[in-house]
């Protein structure tokens, strides 16, 4: 007697079409990783177990790399474009608005800045350049360009950040604070790289708890 | 029992006693391939949210020369914490004696300690508001330590400290300590 005879059921099942998806996800996440871009200016930061992840929009930038150079980045350009401005009206400069207005970071004693903005972009690199005279309180540069960017953001959101490295000695830091200071500028933030809470200490016991930390 | 071989294929006839070669799928497993895609996957997922960069807030006080406006601390209730060169931390509690015999070398895995016995004394014998952490870096100190010293104090939830300029006593007692470890 002829019996229906069931196709045997494999249990394997098509792993292609899964294999599409995650090289897909896995292409997709590789390319639009943002690479860090290489900076001109180096610094490695130290690390905190402060949560609170560094704006990226609005920021006035001060480096201080690891010999103590200081350097300020300004991001919006129309912000830039108001400073070069105001540095050409108070200190006839005569420089050229749209090098500043294109320079991602500046680096250079004020007399020195037209000199500074003839080099370009590419070849502005850190070690090469003096950075921001702010060594000493009797020539404390910074305090002039934190003024400026006082004027220019007057009234506008800004976040002030501070990204020092690790081996920094403590007076050209604390010589940024005085020009933060100087200029009314007491509260900013301090770019740091995150870790995690040492177990057993308060803040541990606080996060355990479910208690908030004060970030103020 | 009484099934007939259908699958055969034309070709050859095979005799009875012929085993019959198996048939090669040129199908791959694939499955190894998904479970690395994925895990490459969970790894730049990982990767790229966690370099985000924090930020650590400081407000700084507003200088002021006149002493009245300045803010008062309990003797009892502080303690200083002078940050010297090659990570070495110095600390001494309420005010440094003229003798500088409550001036006591610390470094920075053991201050967490020194703050917490500290915080819990002032706990225990005062309010804890009274608990006054006064950081002075001197110069031989690196941005590092500053920041460090900044995170331990969120660390043990010290909820008063400041930054203050480190005076020409301490600084000196600190070049001295550290040029004769010995002491």
């Amino acid at each position: 007697m002829g019996r229906a005879k069931l196709p045997r059921k494999s249990t394997n099942i098509d792993m292609t079409a899964m294999c599409d998806v995650a090289f897909l996800l896995l292409s997709f996440f590789i390319l639009t990783t943002k690479f860090k871009p290489a900076e001109a200016v180096e610094v490695n930061i130290p690390s905190s177990v402060a949560a609170k992840v560094a704006p990226e929009k609005d920021i006035v930038l001060v480096s201080i790399d690891k010999d103590g150079k200081v350097f300020l980045s300004i991001d919006d350009e129309g912000q830039r474009e108001i400073i070069a401005n105001a540095i050409n009206t108070t200190k006839n400069l005569n420089l050229n608005v749209a090098a500043f207005k294109q320079a991602k970071f500046f680096g250079s004693s004020f007399a020195q800045l037209p000199q500074y903005l003839a080099i370009p972009e590419d070849n502005r690199k850190a070690n090469a350049l003096s950075g921001i005279p702010a060594k000493d309180s009797s020539n404390n540069e910074m305090i002039e360009w934190m003024r400026y960017v006082q004027q220019a953001y007057l009234g506008k959101k800004m976040n002030l950040l501070l990204k020092g490295d690790n081996v920094a000695k403590y007076p050209a830091f604390k010589n940024v604070i005085d020009a933060f200071k100087k200029n009314d500028f007491l509260k900013f933030q301090m770019v740091t790289s995150p870790t995690s809470v040492p177990v057993g200490t308060d803040l541990w016991k606080n996060n355990q708890k479910g208690l908030t930390r004060e970030e103020e | 029992m009484a099934e007939m071989d259908t699958s055969s294929q034309g070709g050859h006839k095979k005799g009875p006693g012929v085993k019959k070669s198996k048939k090669l799928s040129t199908r791959v497993d694939l499955t190894p391939m998904v479970d690395l895609g994925f895990l490459l996957i969970t790894f730049f997922i990982f990767t790229t949210t966690m370099s985000q960069p924090t930020a650590m807030k400081l407000n700084l006080p507003k200088d002021t020369e006149n002493p009245e406006e300045q803010n008062k601390a309990k003797e009892s209730g502080t303690l200083t914490l002078l940050l010297g060169s090659n990570n070495n931390v110095f600390y001494y509690e309420g005010v440094l004696a003229p003798d500088a015999s409550n001036f006591k070398s610390s470094s920075f895995g053991e201050i967490r300690e020194v703050i917490t016995n500290k915080k819990s004394w002032v706990i225990q014998n005062m309010k804890e508001s009274d608990f006054v952490v006064v950081i002075k870096p001197s110069d031989g100190c690196t941005y590092k330590n500053v920041v460090d010293i900044l995170d331990e104090m969120s660390i043990n939830v010290v909820k008063k400290y400041a930054m203050v300029d480190i005076s020409e006593v301490e600084a000196k007692l600190v070049a001295i300590t550290e040029g004769n470890p010995a002491k």
